[in-house]
This record gives C-alpha cells, sequence and structure tokens, in this order.
C-alpha cells in the first residue's frame, strides 16, 4: 500500500513539473496483457506490439498522423519495377542499445529469420507473396536489396512492422535500436523501459531523443482501474477508451480525452454461407441470397447503433474500408440507409411475405435465425439486442447468443455450426494487401465462407481477381481503381454486413506535451521520442 | 417484533401480486427501447427510469422479478434436497460409504464445472426460447451447488446418529424408518434451510455470470440477475441513481424473507 | 492416516483426469484467438492450430503428463508461456495469503454474530445480523470489489464479506438449534450462565459441523478468489484459473484442479478427523 501511495505522489510531482524532480521523467500507462513475446518478429498481440513498437527500430515508419512513409534506419529505397526488389539506403554510425553496430548484414539478419517458414512469423507472412525463397544481398555496408519470388503491392509500407535485430549482439532480440530498451520486465506486474543511449535520432535542435526517460507501462487488465488510475493522475495516457469512459472522463477531467475520429476498426455481422454447414437447406438458401442480406442490411438502424450503443463516439459504416483511411477508402460508398419499406420490396422478391407479424419465406417457414457474439463485450451485446428490435420491425425473430471466445471461434472457423455472427474486425495497416486473407475465397479468414477450392459465387470470383490484380499491380492509381471496385462489390453484395465505424478515442494528461492523437494505432504515442512531460523540454 | 414481520409479509406479498400481474401492470413492453431516451432517470413516464438502450425499468423489473422469483427458489429447492440425500444418506449409514461419498464430494468440489456449463451450451441448438434457456441454467445450477452443503449435512447427520437423543429413541424400540422420519430428518433441518436461504441470492446471482457461456437469460428477457449486470463496472454505473433500484428490491425482498421465516426455519 | 492420504491421493488423481476429460471434450479446445488474425498465410494457422490442440489420446496424454509431474515438470501453460511451476510460485502465496485471511476474517465476523444471537436469541440483534448477512449475499462480487476499488479498501478482504454470510447463516441456525436442545435448556434453567452453557452444551452439539463448515468454506474462499482477483486486478492463482478457462489451457488446468482438489480434501479431512475426536468425546 505504502508503496502504490509513494508512486502516486511520485506521479504528482512529476505532474507538476517540479524543478525538483531530478531523478528523471517517468511516462506511465498500461498494458492490458501481458506480452506474449519480446521476439519481434513473433508479434501478435496489443502488448507485444506495444512494446515493439517502443523499442524496435524499423527502416521505414509509417507516420500515423500524415498516413505517409518516412525515413528512419534507411534513408532512401527504391522498389523495383517489377515489384519483387526493394532496395534500402541506411543510414550511418547508428548502433544497438547495447552499443553493436548496426550494418546491413543486421537487415539481411532479420529478414532471413522473418522469412524461416518454421518460425511462423506474422510479420513475414505479409510478406508471402508466392513459392520460393527471399533472398538477401548486401551491396554495400550500408545497401542492402531484399528480392522476393513474386511481386508485392505495398512492399515498402510493410516494413514499418519490421524491427530490425541485430545478428551479432549476444543480447539478441534485446539489442535494439528503438527508443527505448527494455530494462525490466516483472512478469504479471510490469514492465520498464529506460531510453536507449545510443538512438539515433536527435531534435532539430541536436538534441538526443526521445525527451522522455523511461516508460512504465503497468501490466493492468481491469479498465477500471486503469481509468481509475488515469483520473488519480497516476498514469499518464489511455490510448484507446471506450465511449462510457470517455463520457466518465469528460465529466471529471474533459481537458484529458480526445476523439480522433472513425477509427480503422469495424463491427460487423455475417451470415453463414458455407455449403457444408449443418443448417436446414431453406436457411442456406436465405443466408446465399444477396435480396436477403440487403434486406437485413437496410432494416438495420445504423444511426442508432452508433448513437445509442456508442453514445455517438461511433459513425455507421460504409464497407471494409474507414473513412479514416485517408487514401483506401472509396468517397463515391454511403452506408446503407435504414429503409424498412425497401428491405420489405427487397424480400417480397425472394417470396418472402408477412403472416400475422411473423415474416416468412416462399415454403412458409418462418424466418427466425440466431446471431452469436463473444460474451463480455458489452457493445456487441447491445447492438445485438438492437438489432433484434430493427429485425422485429420485419417479422424477423432474431435470437442473441453470447458465446465465450473459444466456443465462438470453434462455430465460426471449425464446426460451422452458427448462423450469423456479430464481431469485429481490427486494421492495423492501410494498405489493401492486409485484407487479402479476408477476401480471397479460399482464405481462412474469408469468414463467411472460408478455404473455397474455387469462388463459389461470381462475385467472389471476380473479388478474388481484384485482389489478386490489386497485389501486382504497382501503380498505386491502379491499384485504388482495382480495390474500389472491391469495396463496391462487398458493399452491392454485402457478404459483411458493416455496422459502424467506431472512434477513435484517448486520453491523456495535459503534463505530456506535444501529444497528436490520431486514429492509428498506436494511436497516442505513435510520436514517442517526441513526447515530452511537463517543462522538461525546456530544462534540457 | 411482529409488526416488522407483518411489513415483510405485506411487501412481499405485495411484489408478487406485482409479478403476477405484471403485464397489466409494466407501463410498457419490457423489450421495447426508447431510443430517444437511452439512460434517463425517473419520470412520469418510466417510473425508474430507463436503461442503457432504453428500455423501461420498471417493466422489466416487473418481469425479472418474476423469472427469478419463480426458478431461484426452485433450483435451491433441487440443490437443498441432493444435498439432503447424499450428504444425510452419507451420515446414518456411516462407514465405507460415508467416507467414498464424502471423497466424491470433495472431488465434485474441486472439478472445473465451467467446461460442463460450455459443454451443455453447446448441446443446446442456438436457437432455443429465451424462456427455456433459463430453466436449463436454473436446473443446472440446482444440480451443481449441493456439495458444499451435503458436506455439513453429513456431518450434522453422522452426530445427530450418535447423539443421546437418537440413542434413546432407539432404545425405545423406534426403527430405522421412524427413526430417520421422526427424530432426525426434523433435526436436519436448520442447515437445509440454511443451505435454501443461501442458494436463492447466489443463483440469481450466478446466472448472470452465465451468460458469458451463452446460457442463463438471453436478451430481451429480463431477469434480477441481468439487471444488476448493470451495476458491474465503473464506467456503467452512471450518476442515475435509478440504477441501483433492482439492487435494492432484490436486496429487500431476500432481507424480508430471512425475516419472515427467522424463527419458523428451526425446528419445534 | 496413511489410509486418508491414499484416499487424498487417489482422489486428487482422479480428480485431474476427469477435469481433464471436462476441458478436452468441452467446446472450444485447441482452438486459438489469433486464427481470426487476417494477416496470417494458412500454414501459419495450420501451425497454430496444431500447437493448441495436442492431438493424442486422453489417457496416454494424462499417462505423459503424471509420468513428467513425478519428475517435477508440471509442463508449460500454453497461453502464458511460462512453465507453470513458476506461475504457480509466483501466484499461490498471494492468493493463500488473500484466501486465508478472507476465510478467516470470514469466520470471525460469522462466529462474531451467529453465537450471540443463538445464545440470547434477541429478536433484534437476529433480524438484523440476518438483514446484514442477506444484503452480502444479493450484492454482487463485481459490484462489492468495485466499491472496494472505488475506495482503495484492500480488494482481499472482498473473500472475507463473501464467505460471512454464508458462515453466518449455517453457524446461527446450527448453534440457535443446538441451544434449544431440552438438556441444553435443562442447563440454562439450572443458572449456568451464557458463556458456560455455549461451551458445555451447545459448542460440543455442534462443533463438528462447524468444522465441516470450516472445511468447506476454504473451497468456498478459494471460488470466491476467482471473481475476486479479476475484478480487482490481483495476481493470484484465481485470475490465473480465469485466463487458463478462457484460453483452454489444459495443462495449467489440470495443475489447478489437482491443487484445488489437494486443499479441498486436506481442508475437508482435517475437519473430518478433528470432528471425528468431537464426536467420540461427546459419547
Amino acid at each position: 500500500m505504502s508503496k502504490r501511495w509513494f508512486a502516486s505522489l511520485f506521479v504528482m510531482v512529476l505532474t507538476l513539473g517540479s524543478a525538483t524532480a531530478q531523478s528523471g521523467t517517468e511516462l506511465r500507462f498500461c498494458l492490458w496483457s501481458e506480452p506474449k513475446t519480446f521476439n519481434p518478429l513473433l508479434v501478435q498481440d496489443d502488448s507485444s506490439e506495444t512494446v515493439r513498437y517502443l523499442t524496435g527500430g524499423v527502416l521505414v515508419r509509417l507516420n500515423r498522423q500524415t498516413q505517409q512513409l518516412e525515413p528512419e534506419l534507411a534513408t532512401a529505397w527504391k522498389t523495383s519495377r517489377d515489384g519483387r526488389t526493394i532496395t534500402f539506403a541506411l543510414r550511418q554510425n547508428v548502433k544497438f542499445s547495447d552499443g553493436t553496430a548496426f550494418s546491413a548484414e543486421d537487415v539481411a539478419h532479420t529478414i532471413q529469420q522473418m522469412m524461416d517458414p518454421n518460425l511462423h512469423s506474422p510479420t513475414g507472412d505479409s510478406f508471402r507473396s508466392g513459392e520460393g525463397k527471399v533472398e538477401t544481398k548486401v551491396l554495400w555496408a550500408d545497401k542492402i536489396a531484399i528480392l522476393f519470388p513474386a511481386p508485392i503491392a505495398g512492399l515498402d509500407k510493410l516494413f514499418d512492422q519490421v524491427a530490425i535485430m541485430s545478428a551479432k549482439s549476444p543480447k539478441k532480440e534485446r539489442a535494439v535500436l528503438g527508443p527505448y530498451y527494455v530494462a525490466e520486465y516483472k512478469a504479471g506486474s510490469h514492465l520498464n523501459l529506460e531510453r536507449n543511449p545510443n538512438y539515433w535520432k536527435h531534435d532539430s535542435s541536436g538534441h538526443q531523443l526521445p525527451y522522455i526517460d523511461s516508460v512504465r507501462l503497468d501490466i493492468q487488465q481491469n479498465r477500471d482501474i486503469e481509468i481509475l488510475r488515469l483520473l488519480r493522475g497516476e498514469i499518464h495516457l489511455v490510448n484507446s477508451l471506450n465511449a462510457e469512459y470517455f463520457d466518465k472522463v469528460i465529466a471529471e477531467k474533459p481537458a484529458l480525452v480526445h476523439d480522433a475520429g472513425p477509427s480503422m476498426d469495424s463491427e460487423q455481422i455475417w451470415f453463414n454461407q458455407v455449403a457444408s454447414a449443418p443448417l436446414p437447406a431453406y436457411k442456406k438458401a436465405w443466408f446465399g441470397s444477396t435480396n436477403f442480406r440487403r434486406a437485413i442490411s437496410e432494416s438495420i438502424n445504423r444511426e442508432d447503433l452508433s448513437r445509442v450503443v456508442f453514445r455517438g463516439h461511433a459513425r455507421p459504416a460504409t464497407g471494409p474500408v474507414s473513412p479514416g483511411n485517408q487514401f483506401w477508402f472509396n468517397t463515391r460508398l454511403q452506408p446503407h440507409p435504414f429503409d424498412q419499406k425497401a428491405a420489405m420490396k427487397r424480400l417480397e422478391q425472394d417470396g418472402f411475405r408477412v403472416q400475422n407479424g411473423a415474416l416468412r419465406d416462399k415454403d412458409g417457414n418462418a424466418v427466425e435465425f440466431s446471431v452469436v457474439t463473444n460474451a463480455g463485450n458489452r457493445y456487441r451485446e447491445r447492438m445485438a439486442t438492437m438489432i433484434q428490435q430493427d429485425l422485429a420491425g420485419i417479422g424477423i425473430k432474431l435470437h442473441v447468443v453470447t458465446l465465450d471466445f473459444p466456443s465462438l471461434i470453434e462455430r465460426i472457423a471449425r464446426t460451422f455450426n452458427y448462423e450469423a455472427c456479430l464481431l469485429g474486425a481490427v486494421n492495423i495497416g492501410l494498405d489493401p494487401s492486409e485484407q487479402m486473407n479476408i477476401w480471397l475465397s479460399s482464405a481462412e479468414n474469408h469468414q463467411w465462407n472460408p478455404g473455397q477450392k474455387a469462388p463459389e459465387t461470381a462475385w467472389e470470383a471476380e473479388i478474388d481477381r481484384l485482389m489478386r490484380a490489386q497485389a501486382s499491380e504497382l501503380n498505386e492509381k491502379k491499384r485504388k481503381e482495382y480495390f474500389d471496385r472491391v469495396q463496391e462489390i462487398a458493399w452491392e453484395q454485402e457478404p459483411f454486413i458493416y455496422l459502424v465505424n467506431r472512434n477513435a478515442l484517448s486520453a491523456i494528461s495535459t503534463s505530456v506535451q506535444n501529444a497528436h492523437p490520431v486514429v492509428l494505432r498506436p494511436q497516442v504515442f505513435w510520436n514517442i521520442d517526441r513526447l515530452s512531460l511537463g517543462s522538461e523540454v525546456a530544462q534540457k | 417484533m411482529k409488526w416488522v414481520r407483518r411489513a415483510a409479509i405485506i411487501f412481499l406479498l405485495a411484489v408478487a401480486l406485482a409479478c403476477v400481474f405484471a403485464e397489466r401492470l409494466a407501463p410498457a413492453d419490457y423489450a421495447h427501447q426508447f431510443r430517444d431516451i437511452p439512460d434517463a432517470p425517473a419520470s412520469a413516464a418510466h417510473w425508474l427510469g430507463t436503461d442503457d438502450l432504453g428500455r423501461d425499468r420498471f417493466s422489466r423489473v416487473l418481469h425479472g422479478t418474476r423469472i427469478s422469483l419463480l426458478l431461484a427458489p426452485a433450483a435451491a429447492l433441487i440443490a437443498s434436497f441432493l444435498a439432503a440425500v447424499v450428504g444425510g444418506t452419507a451420515g446414518f449409514v456411516g462407514g465405507a460409504l460415508e467416507r467414498a461419498v464424502m471423497s466424491g464430494t470433495d472431488l465434485f468440489l474441486s472439478l472445473p464445472w465451467f467446461f460442463l456449463l460450455i459443454t451443455v451450451r453447446a448441446l443446446m441448438p442456438l436457437n432455443v426460447s429465451p424462456i427455456t434457456s433459463v430453466i436449463i441454467t436454473f436446473a443446472l445450477l440446482g444440480c451443481l451447488g449441493w456439495a458444499a452443503a451435503a458436506r455439513v449435512v453429513c456431518a450434522d447427520a453422522r452426530s445427530l446418529k450418535n447423539s443421546d437423543f437418537a440413542l434413546q429413541a432407539r432404545a425405545s424400540g423406534s426403527s430405522g424408518y421412524r427413526l430417520l422420519r421422526h427424530h432426525l430428518l426434523p433435526n436436519l433441518r436448520p442447515v437445509l434451510y440454511a443451505q435454501f436461504w443461501i442458494s436463492i441470492p447466489v443463483f440469481i446471482l450466478t446466472e448472470a455470470n452465465l451468460g458469458i457461456l451463452g446460457l442463463g437469460v438471453s436478451e430481451p428477457l429480463p431477469s434480477w440477475g441481468s439487471l444488476l449486470r448493470e451495476l458491474e463496472g465503473y464506467s456503467s454505473v452512471t450518476s442515475n441513481a435509478w440504477q441501483f433500484a433492482p439492487l435494492l428490491l432484490f436486496i429487500s425482498v431476500v432481507s424480508c424473507f430471512h425475516l419472515v421465516v427467522l424463527d419458523r426455519e428451526l425446528p419445534a | 492416516m496413511a489410509k486418508h492420504v491414499a484416499i487424498i491421493l487417489v482422489t486428487v488423481l482422479l480428480g485431474g483426469l476427469l477435469g481433464a476429460t471436462l476441458i478436452r471434450f468441452a467446446p472450444g479446445y485447441g482452438v486459438d484467438e489469433q486464427e481470426l488474425d487476417a494477416r496470417l498465410s494458412a500454414g501459419s494457422i495450420e501451425a497454430l492450430r496444431r500447437a493448441s490442440a495436442p492431438d493424442e489420446n486422453l489417457f496416454l496424454f494424462y499417462g505423459h503428463y503424471l509420468k513428467r509431474m513425478v519428475h517435477g515438470d508440471l509442463g508449460t501453460s500454453r497461453t502464458l508461456q511460462r512453465p507453470i511451476a513458476q506461475l504457480l510460485r509466483e501466484r499461490l502465496p498471494d492468493t493463500m495469503k488473500s484466501v486465508g485471511l478472507g476465510a478467516l476474517l470470514g469466520w470471525a465476523l460469522g462466529l462474531a454474530l451467529a453465537i450471540p444471537v443463538a445464545m440470547s436469541r434477541a429478536w433484534l440483534v437476529d433480524a438484523l445480523a440476518s438483514v446484514m448477512a442477506g444484503i452480502l449475499l444479493c450484492i454482487p462480487v463485481a459490484v462489492l470489489a468495485l466499491l472496494f476499488v472505488l475506495t482503495r479498501a484492500p480488494a482481499r478482504l472482498v473473500i472475507a464479506l463473501i464467505v460471512f454470510p454464508k458462515v453466518f447463516r449455517y453457524a446461527r441456525n446450527l448453534l440457535v438449534r443446538s441451544a434449544a436442545l431440552p438438556h441444553v435448556l435443562t442447563a440454562r434453567a439450572k443458572g449456568l450462565s451464557h458463556a458456560g452453557v455455549f461451551v458445555w452444551h451447545v459448542l460440543p452439539l455442534a462443533g463438528a459441523q462447524l468444522l465441516a463448515l470450516a472445511g468447506v468454506s476454504v473451497s468456498l474462499a478459494f471460488g470466491a478468489s476467482i471473481p475476486v482477483e479479476v475484478v480487482c486486478d490481483l495476481p493470484g492463482i484465481g485470475q490465473l484459473a480465469w485466463k487458463a478457462a478462457l484460453g483452454r489451457d489444459l495443462y495449467l488446468l489440470i495443475n489447478l484442479t489437482m491443487m484445488v482438489a489437494v486443499v479441498t480434501l486436506a481442508a475437508n479431512s482435517a475437519s473430518d478427523l478433528l470432528g471425528g475426536a468431537f464426536g467420540r468425546s461427546e459419547a
């Protein structure tokens, strides 16, 4: 208890910007779970991703604010015309946190490790374009070419995720090139990151970055406690808030919260269209019908979902790309309007009719189905309940079933014993190539009907073609045309009925300077090396 | 102190009547969402305000009370009965049977039943109606909630069997059944009553937690458990004090029950 | 004594096997959340599936597991990627402390209220104590824990508040009944003091049952530690159990099941042995 008291006092002293604080500045925030790995190539969960972002040095970095690529360890780069080779010119006189020199060898080592098929690196998976080996050619100590077996669209942007590891350092992945290194890790409790003394970046006045001396990451699973600690000034920021916490914080300390607008994440419903699913044939016929899916979509009041469930901190969604994605969003598309009359017309085209208040198909089967969602997510539970009432408006009986995540995944990915599912999609990157595994009909994450041997519908075949075309096209404008068309087909066919895009909400202490929360992850600390605390910059 | 008890009885009767006539009394359909006024405070139209989706809280409380007050005691009865049968038999017979049964009970207490519940959910069709789902849930709770009580009942039965009055009764020629019926069972009552009264609120709350497994009361049907889930979490507790009305009612009903039965639950 | 130990051992082993069976055949076993990650290639998803569901006969698996356990290897947690022995070492002391403290405080409070109620039969005291216990039974654990978090009270005390009403309810009923038995009433009529009546007549009658209750309340407190630790973010066994259950972490769950079985059986056996002594001394 006394320790916590002391800690809060310590933070209080910091936040007051006291000039007597000689012990260095410390930024504090919470991780929601234990980081599963410190190997940057194996990162998959959010906590490990945070650690990688804070510690890893990358060749190029996607500026989270401008959504443009910027040089980091690579001063220049060039993709060959066939899209298979990328050449990087590397920054000189850069050292890892342990003092080992950085060279093209390290990049080659990292790439080779990453592409090792036995490692199953999620980062490496986005680089897998075709059969064959990836080659690395060290041209000089500061120049390297990487050759891929097949062209990869948006290749340079993928390197934003690749933290370079040392080929020589005995510390292996603990030797880093980013602004901080992991100095202490106490499982179940916290991580301490100290500033990397060898970090290469300097500000315009020549002062070495980062400004903040250390970052303490407390492992805190309970969001309530996290928010309380924020309000008490024990932590500096919360990277991602939900709508209720946002309102809670705004009521007490309005200066802390930021709403950066629609995030990349979406919430959607889809119907099970798997041919072998253990469902009655008439239900498969409903779910396979474009008219039926469109009718359901038009019967859902997305404005209400945004307003009631997300308290206005969400926007009706249009499709797989959020309007927050400046380049790739198809501006010609609008969210499906709430129009139950139009929905009824579509249903009548398929022979549905309303009898005694209940919708029946042409064979007289009452339209009744269940939607599964993951338990414990109140937003999804509430959305499902609102959709339940919306659909009752056209005579459909919807059952809401909440399941724990493993049971849910088993149903939607193994046994296909479900009718409809409500889940969210998290998009980490901006590039459509990252959605390949969702849109290709042969992919495992083609949720509504995964792993098809050959596309089962004409529109899925068309999406396959367009996705492949955009992946092998290097001209961004052409790629955008292809992917715009994918978005249009998705809008017309609605294999996913997109509901809302949640806004990117965050909170940040007023003592943290230079913070510009954005929609891309990591929303608040994307410019970690330029954040400062109190009057710290002036002092130095 | 009679007036306290009388007041408690009147309150319970009023609650019971309100449940019976829930449809007539409820100012709105318990499932209807007044989407323009979510989280509204109490008003003439909505006596207890509305919940996060704008549903009339008073109507939901009425219907929720009916479900929980009907099913939780039923489940508690099952659990107490099982505890009596298992614990009582083991205690009266004693010896190897007692040891085996009690080891079994201990085993039962330590198994991860979470997974059985998940399996049950998987065996049920997804389109099961909310009311069937809630009945199955309470039946399961009744079947799983006996073990701790069985241990106490067993110890009780054992010591009763060896107690002076049981020995006396046996000496005066009471047969096994007579002994059980007239001397031992009545004396087991206090423990079973304790089990029964504890189980009711515990089951009501557990039902809400089973929502995470897709069991329990599913939307839009309300239950006390699901109404109380509103209070779980700093974010969902608003400054709107009407949120606490279901909890208050829950506490009042359980307290009144306790007051009414305070003396009756003991052998005369 | 040896017999008791043997029974405990067999029951614990059986518990491990039954636990493993329940987990193995429950839906969601061998499923990893990361399968839904759209970045993963088909090969990686396949590897993930293979890693999370060792395709092995359950009995064979259990046999291997026991063999390794005998050699001191409790296996590795799949979800946390760490040796289980290490996880238990880190988390057990904390939970033991909360459970021990919680059970003890709960008992102290429960008995402190039940004894005066039973001895004096004052209606008002009884009513107040019963209502208080009733209120605590009605408040969801999460709400109670949240209240503690908000007021910065030590969260582990919540366990005491969960154990208390149950102890009170049983103890009250047992003691009241014992106090109402004819020979106790006679003793009181003869002018024996409250304390005397309690120690010499009521306690011996209800002692064995109270001890049985004590044994049970250990598993009760263990059960309560799960929601309390999850809500209050205490890194203990309860939180570990919850994570393991959600992640279908077979090895970890078997270890936890066996551990809970050991604790439950040990507590109950101890109470049986002591209760037996009570019974004999009374006879």
